[in-house]
């Protein structure tokens, strides 16, 4: 059996030889198989795209098309209901901007054994969100008459965290540098060293201290375990796929982010293109649109074939085509012309819109074949 | 084709570059140095603006430079000297950029020697390796670093900070430097310096920026128009450039006569603003110039930028001949590849016809019917390219002139092919070629089964018709873009052309309950253009199904499912099990069809479903179909069983609210106790209207037309006639329950602080019932809502979709498998990974199991 598989190896792309295994029936005659493979062959081989197939612009209206149908709505519940996730046209928008700061960030942690199983669940959870003083904090008062702030925390909150009150104040103590400090039970109250009473220093005092790191990781304010058929999973808005990674019962491999130049960084180009596919596909089929891969490949293709995720914008992709009359057709002409004549451009009128321009026949499709004869003197 | 034309020259490259002084010089063929316009006579002044050496405009003029006449003479530029250099305003950056990084005495870059050679290595491999874009961002870096060195490395002059100020002034500390300065410093940067700037010193010395020349573009660009009184109109251009010329005098005349310096320097002043304006009339901080009635002018830069301008407007986008445009009406009658043309317009239309040995008599009678018989003809060509209109007074001459080789421009005739449009074109099947039916009336008809890709419908759309001109372009339409060869989307690969509405609704009767006299079988089937009855069984009454089997092949084998799950057999071209509905019949899904067209190709499917669409429409024609009130009737029962769903709904949103202000209810994690309170009343509401939903489907009846159009997935869903009978259910803003108005209410007549359901926007009644006013308002608030949602989006998926189509336009598949760019950059090495066109594909796979059954059934 195996070696007629590989006589087709290289024929006929792999996932569908796969897809022959997979669906074929237990009982099986080494003949009847030659004969299907043979088929296979010839059905792939009459569905192959023929040369100067034009498959950009088929999948750029593959995925212009259906635009109108998607929803605007900004805002939707994502699965359980606690959050909000940018969706439909918005969302396709800002991943083929290619834009550094989405709206709505958002991870998926998956653990390693036994914490996928459910154990420390609600405190790994909660170790993984960032949190600030603000969370701490009963009540806080500023007396202006006498100079002094008065911070009343909340202890309990503090166990919840797991958190020591020590390392707590550790952490405070570290950022009021300049003031005195005194602890007397839950309630810490601060005076500036320096004579002057300065109010102002004292308010500016107060606003940073609601929002002084105190522990978790940097960007994400919210975490929620969600059981996901047999193991435990933590979504959470806001994202940081470099800090979650260096947590060791972290499962790196499943774990992921929907932050596309996050991704770039810390897993490389090859990771962020498949997240843009995967990213686009989302928003496709939660709108129940349906649109073939292949398009999606191909736009994540030319989104990232440069080495770096670049958005379908006048600054990205399209600021790369080779012709000047292409990108001045598009956006902002008089400068594409300007720094072309600067530097003496040519324009070899290799792509389209050029050859249209010019009243030419384009080199796609039927316009590829070229004839070239030598004339007789 | 046309003999006239022996060799088809091509442009290979465009290169761009900047006017040098010399070359506004050679290529002009005219000093301009009067503003006057016309002489008393109304001809073009010598030396004018309208010079007759810059081209002619008028009708019976000679242009003096080429001899030729208007039209044929394409203009020629001029020029006029500068009394003083002006700086081109698009020059500006690129200006301040050198006076900053070059010294002000030697007019070297302020590069120490020895770096220099190296930046020039840099920069010509970043050029070659990679593409002009890395080339400019090192110049960029290495400007910014340059920019704030104050010593010269070269001949150690102490530099001052140059400092612009916009729009076109520079200054050097505090002092004013005029653009006569700028030109002697820009001067002194030797060639080999220049181009660390990533300028090519061959093209483009800086100092031209510094304009001691204007070309004066040729009349044939800015005409002038003349108005019914006679009296003549200038372009915008003309204006503009007459008050450059006018300023310029001025100044002349004031240098030579030696005015004070004040006088010359606001004259200049004036000069730089009016040469700014002309080629940009939309700088920031100028005033842009006006004409009188000020409304601002369109000079050079505005004649190019944005959707109206010349770019997208005239050179990306043409206007075409040999089109017509008319509103589309329905004809299921005819084929799906063809379109229904009026008379009136076939006889507008024509498609030029070469004269040879073989159809000379054939074009003589079109000549001979003339323009006003149908078959006739509106022009013969003569093979010099001279057209001649054909008249009744002519058109006996004419046929006596015609020979081989004349064009006959004969009318439109049912032979003949076109290409069909609907705007918004958003893929290529917005455009497909018909064959087109001359018919009587005033609309273009076309068969309802290719509304779905063009998207159109019949509440006065209008749509476009193009006439293909030449033997390419008819092989082309007939070939790439016949409806036939786009019966699958390439979007995802399943039949987009199918049926929808009516005909799934009829089939679907038909196939699943109807019986009928074998008379009227053949009846119905011959009005459907069945011609051949022998399928039909011979017996009394037969039955839907039998019916449709007859438009199936007799080798036709399918096992499939409807929508509910029910199987579909087919065995030998007898649909033996299940019934016809929208999975199998209609767009986006149509296994079916999907699978006739596997089976028997396009062109045969195409022909089935021409007749299964008719056979549908003609079910419903004969058997009757009405949506009626009676439909929504629920029963008894059905009322009964509706109102406890939805006091249960009621009482279950009550606790909710009660466990809530009790403060009893447990929250979502990461979610405020009122917001997990809303979350769970809408599950509560929205569970509510399923199961009216359920309801309704069950106690309406299963004859209900309703019940059968949402069935068979004609139109409509469950949802749409629960909304109808029973409950139209919550109505939801942003996601949430309605909860705008009043401070702590939604409308005036309800109580503060309110939370039920009724006063947040759920509608409990029907649209059969009617609504009550407060639930009419929340319904015109959502309604409100989702226009607005329409409204915004359409511009939006637009842009995006005029990026994309933008940036992926030029990526093709080579000879070799793998997709490139116009740069022949690779972008996938194998296209989607195995190379298979989706349009060919079933949905954008090959159907590994059914070669896999055929090969088993088949040993």
């Amino acid at each position: 059996m195996d070696d007629i598989y590989k006589e087709y190896e290289g024929k006929i792309p792999e996932g569908i030889i796969a897809d022959v295994q997979s669906s074929l029936p237990d009982k099986v005659s080494k003949a009847q198989l030659k004969s299907i493979m043979q088929k296979v062959l010839e059905e792939y081989e009459k569905s192959r795209i023929e040369a100067g197939e034009a498959v950009g612009l088929i999948s750029a209206q593959s995925v212009g098309e259906p635009g109108t149908q998607m929803t605007l709505n900004t805002f939707h519940f994502a699965g359980v209901s606690e959050f909000n996730v940018t969706v439909g046209l918005p969302r396709i928008i800002e991943i083929l901007d290619g834009r550094q700061n989405i709206s709505t960030p958002m991870m998926e942690i998956y653990l390693k054994e036994p914490y996928s199983k459910g154990k420390d669940i609600k405190q790994i959870a909660e170790s993984i969100k960032q949190t600030e003083f603000r969370d701490f904090i009963k009540e806080i008062t500023l007396e202006i008459t006498e100079g002094k702030l008065d911070v009343k925390l909340d202890l309990e909150k503090v166990k919840r965290v797991d958190l020591s009150e020590a390392k707590l104040l550790k952490i405070f103590e570290k950022s009021v540098k300049g003031f005195t400090f005194k602890q007397n039970g839950d309630m810490i109250t601060l005076k500036s060293k320096g004579k002057s009473e300065n109010v102002n220093e004292l308010y500016k005092l107060k606003e940073k201290l609601k929002s002084l790191y105190v522990s978790g990781i940097k960007g994400i304010t919210q975490v929620l375990p969600v059981k996901r058929e047999d193991e435990y999973v933590i979504m959470t808005a806001g994202s940081n796929l470099k800090e979650v990674f260096k947590l060791d019962y972290v499962d790196t491999v499943r774990t992921t982010t929907n932050d596309i130049h996050e991704i770039q960084a810390v897993l490389g180009i090859e990771a962020s293109r498949q997240a843009v596919i995967n990213e686009v596909n989302k928003v496709i089929e939660e709108q129940g649109l349906n649109i073939d891969i292949r398009h999606i490949m191909l736009i994540a293709d030319i989104m990232s074939f440069s080495g770096k995720v670049r958005g379908i914008t006048r600054y990205g992709v399209v600021s790369d085509k080779s012709s000047v009359l292409a990108r001045a057709s598009f956006e902002t002409p008089i400068k594409h012309i300007m720094e072309a004549a600067f530097v003496g451009e040519i324009d070899k009128l290799t792509s389209v819109v050029e050859n249209v321009m010019i009243n030419q026949v384009i080199p796609v499709g039927t316009g590829l074949p070229e004839l070239r004869s030598t004339i007789k003197k | 084709m046309d003999e006239n034309i022996p060799v088809y020259k091509k442009i290979d490259k465009i290169k761009f570059g900047i006017l040098s002084p010399k070359m506004i010089r050679q290529m002009a063929s005219a000093k301009v140095v009067t503003p006057e316009l016309y002489d008393k006579e109304g001809y073009p002044v010598d030396g004018g603006l309208m010079d007759t050496r810059l081209g002619v405009i008028d009708p019976g003029l000679k242009c003096k430079t080429c001899g030729s006449k208007l039209k044929e003479c394409t203009g020629h530029f001029g020029y006029i000297e500068l009394a003083r250099p002006v700086v081109h305003i698009k020059f500006i950056k690129l200006i301040l950029d050198l006076m900053r990084c070059s010294c002000k005495e030697c007019g070297r870059v302020l590069i120490p020697d020895e770096e220099i050679k190296k930046s020039v290595k840099r920069l010509s491999r970043a050029g070659k390796m990679k593409d002009a874009r890395a080339k400019l961002l090192l110049v960029k870096q290495t400007i910014v670093k340059l920019r704030t060195i104050s010593k010269c490395p070269h001949c150690k002059a102490k530099l001052d900070k140059i400092r612009l100020e916009k729009p076109s002034t520079f200054f050097e500390g505090e002092k004013r430097l005029s653009p006569i300065e700028i030109r002697t410093r820009l001067e002194k940067i030797p060639d080999t310096d220049i181009e660390l700037f990533g300028l090519n010193p061959k093209v483009m010395r800086p100092e031209w920026g510094i304009l001691t020349l204007l070309p004066i573009p040729p009349v044939t660009m800015r005409p002038s128009i003349t108005l019914e009184s006679g009296e003549r109109s200038e372009d915008d251009l003309t204006h503009k450039l007459g008050d450059v010329v006018r300023i310029n005098q001025r100044l002349f005349e004031n240098i030579n006569a030696g005015a004070p310096e004040i006088i010359i320097e606001d004259l200049w002043d004036l000069l730089q603003y009016h040469i700014t304006t002309f080629f940009d009339n939309n700088v920031a901080q100028l005033p842009p110039a006006r004409h009188r009635s000020g409304q601002p002018l369109k000079t050079i830069t505005e004649r190019i930028k944005s959707k109206e301008g010349r770019i997208r407007h005239n050179l990306a986008g043409k206007r075409t001949n040999f089109s017509s445009r008319t509103v589309i009406s329905p004809d299921s009658m005819i084929d799906l590849d063809e379109i229904g043309v009026p008379k009136v317009i076939a006889m507008k239309l024509t498609v030029p016809e070469r004269i040879t040995s073989w159809n000379f008599e054939y074009l003589k009678e079109y000549v001979r019917r003339g323009p006003k018989v149908y078959p006739g003809a509106n022009y013969i060509v003569r093979p010099d390219g001279k057209k001649k209109k054909i008249t009744d007074e002519t058109k006996e001459q004419m046929i006596e002139e015609l020979q081989e080789g004349y064009v006959v421009e004969r009318h439109l005739i049912e032979e003949d092919v076109a290409i069909f449009n609907r705007q918004p074109s958003l893929h290529r099947m917005s455009m497909m070629c018909h064959k087109i039916k001359v018919m009587p009336g005033l609309t273009f008809r076309l068969n309802p089964a290719v509304c779905a890709p063009y998207n159109a419908d019949f509440d006065g759309d209008e749509m476009n018709l193009h006439v293909p001109q030449t033997e390419e372009a008819r092989a082309e339409a007939e070939i790439l873009m016949e409806v036939r060869t786009q019966l699958i989307s390439p979007r995802y690969g399943l039949g987009i052309i199918a049926c929808n509405h009516d005909s799934i609704g009829g089939n679907y009767m038909l196939t699943k309950s109807l019986e009928m006299k074998r008379e009227d079988a053949v009846q119905l089937l011959a009005s459907v253009g069945v011609e051949e009855f022998g399928d039909l069984p011979k017996i009394e009454r037969v039955n839907g199904r039998d019916i449709f089997s007859v438009l199936i092949p007799n080798d036709f084998e399918f096992i499939g499912k409807t929508r509910d799950g029910t199987k579909v057999v087919f065995k030998k071209g007898k649909l033996l099990e299940g019934y016809m509905d929208s999975a199998n019949l209609g767009s986006g899904k149509g296994l079916l069809i999907r699978n006739l067209q596997t089976r028997y190709g396009a062109d045969t499917t195409l022909k089935i479903l021409g007749r299964i669409f008719r056979l549908g429409v003609k079910t419903l024609l004969m058997h009757g179909f009405t949506a009626a009130f009676s439909d929504t009737d629920l029963g008894v029962n059905g009322q009964a069983e509706l109102q406890s769903i939805l006091d249960e709904a009621d009482k279950k949103v009550n606790t909710l609210i009660a466990n809530y202000e009790k403060k009893e209810l447990e929250p979502f994690p990461g979610r405020s106790l009122a917001e997990t309170l809303e979350l769970k009343i809408l599950e509560v509401l929205n569970k509510a209207r399923n199961d009216a939903g359920r309801v309704v489907s069950k106690s309406m009846g299963e004859d209900k037309n309703l019940l059968i159009m949402a069935k068979s997935g004609a139109r409509g869903n469950i949802i749409n006639l629960a909304q109808m009978a029973a409950v139209v259910g919550q109505q939801a803003l942003r996601g949430k329950r309605i909860e705008r108005g009043y401070r702590g209410r939604t409308l005036s007549c309800f109580k503060a602080g309110d939370l039920r359901s009724a006063q947040r926007g759920f509608i409990a009644n029907g649209f059969r019932q009617g609504l009550k006013p407060y639930e009419f308002f929340f319904m015109a608030m959502t309604g409100r809502d989702s226009l607005m949602d329409t409204a915004l989006r359409t511009p939006k998926s637009g842009y995006l979709y005029r990026r994309l189509a933008n940036a992926m336009q030029d990526l093709k598949v080579e000879y070799d498998g793998s997709v490139r760019n116009s740069s022949k950059k690779i972008i996938q090495f194998k296209y989607g990974d195995d190379g298979i066109d989706v349009s060919k594909s079933e949905a954008g796979k090959i159907n590994v199991k059914r070669i896999i059954e055929s090969v088993m059934e088949g040993e």
